[in-house]
């Protein structure tokens, strides 16, 4: 069987701090960084735990500053 | 009375309100949407009704409907939406209708900028629109000289029946000032006998600018301009400060006259006469006041938040007597009075031709 | 890995000056995208509003010119008359398309011009700070409409797609929203739909894309995409209401 493996990229200082890709992350796993202040002044968004990341680009698809970029890739699991 | 601290574009519709008017048609644009906010909120307050309109040519359409059943009424705007305005106002101007017309003025030409500017001068006192018609144009340089122009813009207005322009710019409307809202002088203003009303069953009223006879089209045109006459005769109005041993005349109007005045200021503290001429109404223009100055100064130094279009009428004043000479910035950009300083001493050292 | 998702090149990376959580990002790439993938970006001319929107020529990297407020559609009749082989279109907001603009809305659509239009309706008039719009809501607040707008006074909110889909040359005509992911896949279906319409030489298409304003809205960006979700899309179906046989 199939496993999805995902990477979301967050070119954090082009981050507004909109959280809109929070909201729309299946796994849940966007949270924004309120340890960091980013160039513009916002806490940029970031990944808790990329394992999880289905690599699904509802993130990137809702973020109005394309700040994510998303790969992806399909590794076979052994039974 | 009592004196409140308020914002430019409010004091526009505070001293509105209290002039009577009740009517006001309008559009957002920058610099003056705070305008139409406050009549939003105030006239229902007090009976009166605020309309946005789809667009600045459809509110001077509302205007001139709102004047022709006899209200007191007003529209606003900036530069662009002026532009827009322009054959309402033309259609006001024709058909005698009194109204207040106030544009806050931003850098152009076409979507321009939205900071302070003097570059519609040649619109409101030239023409703007079509046909020999003029507008009155009243140029305030304060807070409170703005409350009590706009009062007594509607007053002309009804006196003279035809539209009145206040002439402001982006600082004017956007900055905060004490205030102390004040009524103009008595007129006596005739009744509005001529304006549609379902109270005179007497005779219908017409209101109209369409003579399609040339002879009854140059007799109304002939009829308007005794009327302008009259305006000129009675409504011109100036301000002059250390005028009379100036060795250098500066002039300018609205905002930028006060920047001059600083000038004016430091010119003197260095020892060197310089005084001001403060046009108030821009039409009908105080030719006047220049060409008896022209007699006793040297030079006159206009300044301007334009290209140089108030000069024009400076020179028309001055007549050749003296030289006149052009100061200023464009595009939004505010003189600095150093400057002004500057150019003055160097006119007075002949090192400009 | 492969790459499932990245910038476009018909976006500039330049970071747009949008508030936070403003839907125009999303529908500039969005017609960015498609502009791409139809391979009509060298081809392509658009015509900017006056609005939020007017610097969308730092944003997408194509041909622009600047309009005056509300005449775009006549400004892209100019240009689509005298370049027929380009693909032009105009993108404007609510004040610019159905307040000032409606004259010309609607007679480029009752002429068929073959232009494309991206209409984003967010009920209110966002740069100029908040004012009612001719899309804002029944009760919704605006800056001019300080209690909320009233029927009585002002009448309820136009839809502009149903009024266009009633001539006859509007060969495309759809209302989509960019409030959730698989909303946003179908609005770029839309926008695509309405590219051809008018590469085939269809007509006149326009794309209206229900958007928010969480500034004039007074709500956060996630609370506004529900504002949208629960009252725009109740009044503004999503809905296409015209489409050319052909188009695929």
């Amino acid at each position: 069987m199939a496993k999805v493996k995902g990477l979301a990229l967050f070119d954090e200082d082009r981050c507004k701090g909109c959280e809109l890709c929070t909201y729309v992350c299946p796994v849940n796993i966007i949270v924004m960084d309120n340890k960091k202040i980013n160039k513009r002044g916002y806490h940029p968004a970031t990944v808790t735990n990329m394992d999880k990341c289905l690599g699904c680009a509802n993130c990137a698809l809702m973020c109005p500053d394309t700040v994510i970029k998303v790969e992806r890739e399909f590794v076979s699991e052994r039974r | 009375m009592t004196i409140e601290f308020m914002k430019g574009n409010e004091v526009i519709g505070a001293a509105a309100i209290k002039a009577g008017c009740r009517y006001f048609f309008g559009y957002p644009i920058t610099p003056q949407s705070e305008l139409p906010e406050y009549m939003a909120r105030e006239l229902p307050k007090v009976g009166g009704v605020f309309l946005q309109a789809e667009s600045e040519i459809a509110a001077i359409n509302m205007v001139y409907g709102a004047s022709g059943a006899g209200a007191r009424v007003m529209t606003s705007s900036s530069s662009p939406g002026i532009s827009l305005k322009m054959e309402g106002i033309s259609y006001i101007a024709g058909a005698e209708l009194p109204c207040l017309i106030v544009n806050i003025v931003r850098g152009g030409p076409g979507l321009g900028g939205i900071q302070p500017a003097q570059s519609d001068y040649f619109q409101a006192v030239k023409g703007g629109g079509h046909g020999d018609y003029r507008l009155v144009v009243l140029a305030p340089n304060s807070i409170q000289e703005l409350s009590d122009l706009v009062m007594e813009g509607f007053d002309i207005a009804d006196q003279y029946r035809n539209p009145v322009m206040i002439l402001g710019d982006g600082m004017l409307g956007q900055m905060m000032e004490a205030v102390e809202f004040r009524e103009p002088k008595k007129r006596n203003l005739p009744p509005k006998n001529w304006a549609t009303s379902l109270n005179n069953t007497s005779s219908k009223k017409i209101i109209n600018s369409l003579y399609i006879q040339p002879k009854d089209l140059e007799n109304h045109n002939l009829r308007l301009h005794k009327k302008y006459e009259e305006i000129k005769k009675n409504e011109t109005k100036y301000e002059k400060l250390e005028t009379d041993d100036a060795e250098i005349i500066l002039t300018a109007y609205g905002t930028t006259s006060r920047i001059v005045s600083n000038a004016i200021r430091s010119l003197r503290k260095e020892g060197i006469k310089a005084g001001i001429i403060r046009p108030i109404t821009l039409w009908p223009f105080p030719y006047k006041a220049y060409e008896e100055a022209a007699d006793r100064t040297k030079a006159f130094l206009t300044v301007e938040m334009s290209m140089g279009q108030m000069i024009e009428d400076v020179k028309l004043g001055v007549n050749g007597k003296k030289p006149v000479y052009f100061c200023g910035r464009t595009g939004g950009m505010i003189p600095d009075s150093s400057d002004i300083v500057e150019k003055a001493k160097k006119i007075l050292g002949g090192e400009i031709q | 890995m492969k790459t499932v998702f990245e910038r476009t090149k018909a976006l500039t990376p330049a970071v747009m000056h949008y508030c936070p959580g403003c839907t125009h990002g999303i529908i500039h790439r969005l017609v960015g995208e498609v502009l791409e993938e139809l391979d009509v970006l060298n081809k392509a001319v658009m015509v900017a509003p006056v609005g939020c929107s007017t610097f969308i020529y730092d944003y997408i990297n194509c041909h622009t010119q600047q309009a005056a407020h509300g005449r775009a559609p006549a400004v892209a009749t100019g240009i689509k008359r005298v370049l027929p082989e380009s693909v032009v279109f105009t993108y404007q907001g609510d004040g610019d398309l159905a307040s000032i603009g409606t004259a010309e809305i609607v007679h480029a659509a009752m002429r068929g011009e073959k232009i494309t239009v991206i209409f984003v309706n967010n009920a209110i008039y966002g740069m100029t700070g908040g004012q009612v719009a001719p899309t804002t809501l029944e009760g919704q607040k605006a800056s001019t409409a300080p209690l909320g707008r009233d029927k009585s006074h002002f009448g309820m909110p136009i839809r502009m797609s149903e009024m266009l889909a009633t001539l006859e040359s509007a060969t495309f005509v759809e209302r989509v929203s960019v409030h959730s992911p698989s909303n946003i896949r179908k609005a770029k279906s839309a926008i695509k739909k309405a590219f051809v319409n008018q590469i085939s030489g269809e007509g006149f298409s326009m794309v209206e894309v229900l958007s928010t304003c969480p500034t004039n809205w007074k709500m956060t960006p996630i609370r506004a995409l529900e504002w949208l979700e629960d009252n725009m899309i109740p009044y503004y179906p999503l809905i296409n209401l015209r489409n050319p046989k052909e188009v695929e």
